[in-house]
C-alpha cells in the first residue's frame, strides 16, 4: 500500500488521547461535571487508553516498516 | 430535551478529526492516476483494512441512530438485524460468492451481472441500485442535521454543508482508497467513541441484571412502544416471544422474520449490495477478498452491545423518571411524541461530560460520514462504469472516465443533499431504509443465486425476474398496510386493503418474501422458455458448475475462508442461545 492507513490512526488516537486526559486532569476536581458519568473521571480514563490504542497503532506501523526494508544487498 | 452547550475542549476534539480526515484524501490525492486507482483502490488493499471498510460503510445513521431506536423500540429482539440477518449473509458472501465477484474481474456488481447475464439486466440493476445509494445518503445527512440540531442547537442547512462539502473534499482527491482508509478510522472512532456509553449506562442501570428488571416494566406496561402490555422479559429475551405476531412489539412471528429478515432482506443487502461489496473488490488478492466480509463479521456480532444496548437502556432509564416520555420527545416538535431516533442523544447528554462528550459527538459524525461516503463512492463508480461508459459516452480515454468519476462525486453529493430534505418526512429512518431495500435489493439476491449456481438462466429470465420482483414488492406495498398507518408512505396507497400488518417492520419481511418469491420463479420459468445466451466458455468463473474449485494450499487454518465461517457461524449460534 501507499501509506499504512495505521499511521493516521496511531497520530489521531494519540492526540485524542493527551487531549481527554489532559482535560481530565485539569477538570479532575470538578465534580459537578463527572456526577454525569456516575462520579467517573471518564476523560481521564479514557484519554490513558486512547493513548495506548494509539501508541500501539503506531508501534505495529513501525514494525511493519522495518519489515518491509530489503535486505542489503 | 434542551440543547447542550459544547465546551472548547469537544470542539478541539471535532477540529482534529475532521483535519485528519481531510489530510488522508490529501495525501492519497497524488496516487489517484487511473481509474483503477479512484474506483477501485487499484485492487491493492490487505484484507483486515477491507474487511473493517466494510462494516464501517455499513456502519451509518441506519446503523448507530436507527439500531439504537430499534433497541428501545423492541429490545433484544433488534439483535436478529446481526445474528441472523447479518451474520450469516456475510459468511454466505465470503465462502461461496466471493469467487464469482472478484473471479470475474468485474468491476461493479452491475458489471458482474452484464457478463453473466445481459445488458438490460444491468441496466435495470444499474439504475435502480444508482437511485438506491443517493437516498442513503441523503438519509444519511439528514439524521446527522437532525441530530445535531436538537442536540447542540446547530442550523439543519448548516450541518447537511459542513457534512456534504467533507465527504466530497476527501472523495474527490482520493477516491475509493480515501473512502476505505477513512472509513478504517472512523470504524475505531465509532467503537472508542461509543463504547463508553454502553459502559456506564450498564453501570448506571445497574448491570444487565438491572437492565432486565427495568425493562420487565416497560415490557409489560401499556404505555411502551407497541402501545399494550406483552408477558415480562419482552424486551431482553430474543426468541421467546415470536410465537404469533401478537405477542412482541415487532409484530412480526418467527417465520416472518427468518425468512424475511434473515434470508432475504439480509442476503439481499450483504450479498448483492455493491456499497459493500466493492470494499471487498478492491482486495489485493482473492483469498483477501473472501476472506473481507469474514472478517468484517467478527466485530458485526459485538456490535449490538455497541448500538443496540444504548438504545435499550435508555427505554429503561427513561421510563423511570417522572415526567413520562418527554425526555426523549422531538424538542421542535414535542407534540409528535416519542421520537426513538433520540436515544442515543439522550444518552450522550445522560452519561457523556464535556470531553468525552466530544468524543461520543464525534464518532456519530464519523459513522455519518462513512456511512454516506460509502454510498458516494458506490453511486460514482456504478455512475461512470455501467451507465456513463456503457450507455452515454463509450470508448473514451481512461483520463476521462476518472474525470468522470470526479464530477460524478461532486453532482451525486449534490443528488443526496435533495434526498436529505426528502428525508425529513420520516419518522423512523430505519422503516424507509428498509422499504428502499425491499424494493431494489429483495429480488436481485434470486437473481444472483440462480446466476450463480444454475448455468441455465438466461438473460431474459434475469431481466424479467427482476422487474417481476420488483413489481410484486410494489404491489404489496399498495394493496397493504401496517397497523395505524396514517400516510400512504407507509403502505396501502392503492387504495383497496387485503391485509392489515402489526407493524411496518411486518409489512416489509413480507413484502422482501413476496419479492423474492417472484422473482426466484419468473427467473426459472422465463429461463427455461428462452434459449441460452451465454455458452459454457463464456460463463467459466462466473457460475459454479463451471468454475474449478479454489485450492489454497498453504493458507494457515484461520486465513481459511471455510474455516472462518465454520468458526463466525458457530459464535452467531451461541449469542442466539444466550439471548434466547
Amino acid at each position: 500500500m501507499h501509506v499504512d492507513v495505521r499511521i493516521p490512526i496511531g497520530l489521531m488516537f494519540s492526540v485524542f488521547g493527551v487531549m481527554l486526559a489532559g482535560f481530565g486532569l485539569l477538570s479532575a476536581s470538578d465534580e459537578a461535571m463527572y456526577s454525569h458519568s456516575l462520579g467517573i473521571n471518564v476523560n481521564l480514563w479514557w484519554g490513558l487508553l486512547l493513548l495506548v490504542f494509539g501508541a500501539l497503532m503506531l508501534w505495529l506501523a513501525w514494525r511493519a516498516k522495518k519489515q518491509e526494508k530489503p535486505p542489503l544487498p | 430535551m434542551k440543547t447542550i452547550q459544547l465546551g472548547l475542549i469537544d470542539y478541539l476534539i471535532l477540529s482534529v478529526y475532521f483535519l485528519f480526515v481531510l489530510g488522508i484524501g490529501w495525501v492519497l490525492k497524488r496516487y489517484m492516476r487511473t481509474s483503477t486507482d479512484f474506483f477501485l483502490s487499484g485492487r491493492a488493499i490487505p484484507a483486515w483494512i477491507a474487511g473493517l471498510a466494510f462494516i464501517s460503510a455499513n456502519l451509518g445513521a441506519q446503523e448507530v441512530m436507527g439500531m439504537a431506536a430499534n433497541g428501545a423500540k423492541y429490545g433484544i429482539m433488534t439483535s436478529h438485524f446481526y445474528w441472523v440477518g447479518a451474520i450469516p449473509a456475510m459468511v454466505f458472501v465470503g465462502v461461496f460468492m466471493m469467487p464469482f465477484y472478484y473471479g470475474s474481474k468485474a468491476r461493479s456488481v452491475p458489471e458482474y451481472l452484464k457478463l453473466r447475464f445481459d445488458e438490460k439486466t444491468r441496466g435495470f440493476n444499474a439504475i435502480s441500485f444508482a437511485t438506491m445509494t443517493v437516498f442513503s445518503s441523503g438519509i444519511s445527512m439528514f439524521a446527522l442535521a437532525k441530530l445535531f440540531e436538537a442536540l447542540l442547537g446547530w442550523n439543519f442547512h448548516f450541518s447537511i454543508f459542513i457534512s456534504a462539502v467533507i465527504v466530497l473534499f476527501y472523495i474527490f482527491l482520493g477516491g475509493l482508497t480515501s473512502a476505505i482508509y477513512n472509513e478504517v478510522l472512523q470504524f475505531f472512532l465509532i467503537v472508542l467513541g461509543f463504547l463508553p456509553l454502553t459502559l456506564l449506562g450498564l453501570k448506571g442501570i445497574g448491570g444487565w441484571d438491572g437492565l432486565v428488571g427495568k425493562l420487565n416494566i416497560v415490557a409489560t406496561s401499556p404505555a411502551n412502544s407497541a402501545g399494550k402490555a406483552f408477558a415480562s422479559g419482552t424486551w431482553t429475551e430474543s426468541w421467546s416471544h415470536l410465537g404469533t405476531a401478537a405477542s412482541n412489539p415487532m409484530g412480526v412471528e418467527w417465520f416472518g422474520l427468518v425468512m424475511g429478515l434473515g434470508f432475504v432482506l439480509s442476503f439481499g443487502y450483504w450479498c448483492t449490495d455493491f456499497l459493500v461489496v466493492q470494499r471487498a473488490m478492491a482486495a489485493n488478492s482473492m483469498s483477501a477478498a473472501r476472506r473481507t466480509p469474514l472478517i468484517a463479521s467478527l466485530p458485526k456480532m459485538v456490535f449490538p452491545a455497541l448500538v443496540i444496548l444504548p438504545g435499550m437502556i435508555a427505554i429503561a432509564l427513561h421510563f423511570q423518571s417522572s415526567d413520562g416520555f418527554l425526555p426523549l420527545a422531538n424538542p421542535s416538535n414535542p407534540a409528535e411524541g416519542l421520537d426513538y431516533n433520540m436515544a442515543v442523544p439522550y444518552m450522550l447528554k445522560n452519561f457523556f461530560p464535556s470531553g468525552v462528550l466530544g468524543l461520543g459527538l464525534t464518532a456519530l459524525m464519523a459513522s455519518f460520514m462513512s456511512g454516506m461516503a460509502g454510498n458516494v463512492t458506490a453511486f460514482n463508480t456504478v455512475w461512470t462504469y455501467d451507465i456513463y461508459q456503457s450507455y452515454i459516452r463509450p470508448g473514451q480515454s481512461d483520463t476521462h472516465y476518472l474525470w468522470m468519476g470526479r464530477i460524478t462525486t461532486v453532482w451525486g453529493i449534490g443528488l443526496s443533499v435533495a434526498a436529505a430534505y426528502f428525508a425529513r418526512n420520516f419518522n423512523n429512518i430505519m422503516d424507509v431504509l428498509q422499504l428502499v431495500f425491499s424494493y431494489v435489493n429483495a429480488p436481485l439476491f434470486a437473481t444472483f443465486l440462480l446466476g450463480m449456481f444454475w448455468r441455465r438462466a438466461t438473460g431474459h429470465g434475469a431481466f424479467f425476474g427482476l422487474l417481476a420482483g420488483t413489481l410484486a414488492c410494489m404491489l404489496h406495498h399498495g394493496l397493504t398496510i401496517p397497523h395505524g398507518a396514517t400516510s400512504p408512505v407507509k403502505g396501502g396507497w392503492l387504495g383497496a386493503t387485503l391485509h392489515e400488518y402489526y407493524s411496518e417492520m411486518a409489512l416489509n419481511f413480507y413484502g422482501a418474501i413476496y419479492a423474492w418469491t417472484t422473482c426466484f420463479v419468473t427467473t426459472i420459468v422465463v429461463s427455461l422458455a428462452t434459449k441460452r445466451n451465454k455458452s459454457a466458455d463464456e460463463l467459466r468463473g462466473l457460475v459454479y458448475s463451471l468454475t474449478p474449485r479454489i485450492k489454497e494450499p498453504g493458507l494457515r487454518w484461520y486465513k481459511q475462508p471455510a474455516m472462518l465461517g465454520v468458526i463466525v457461524l458457530a459464535a452467531a449460534v451461541v449469542l442466539n442461545v444466550i439471548f434466547w
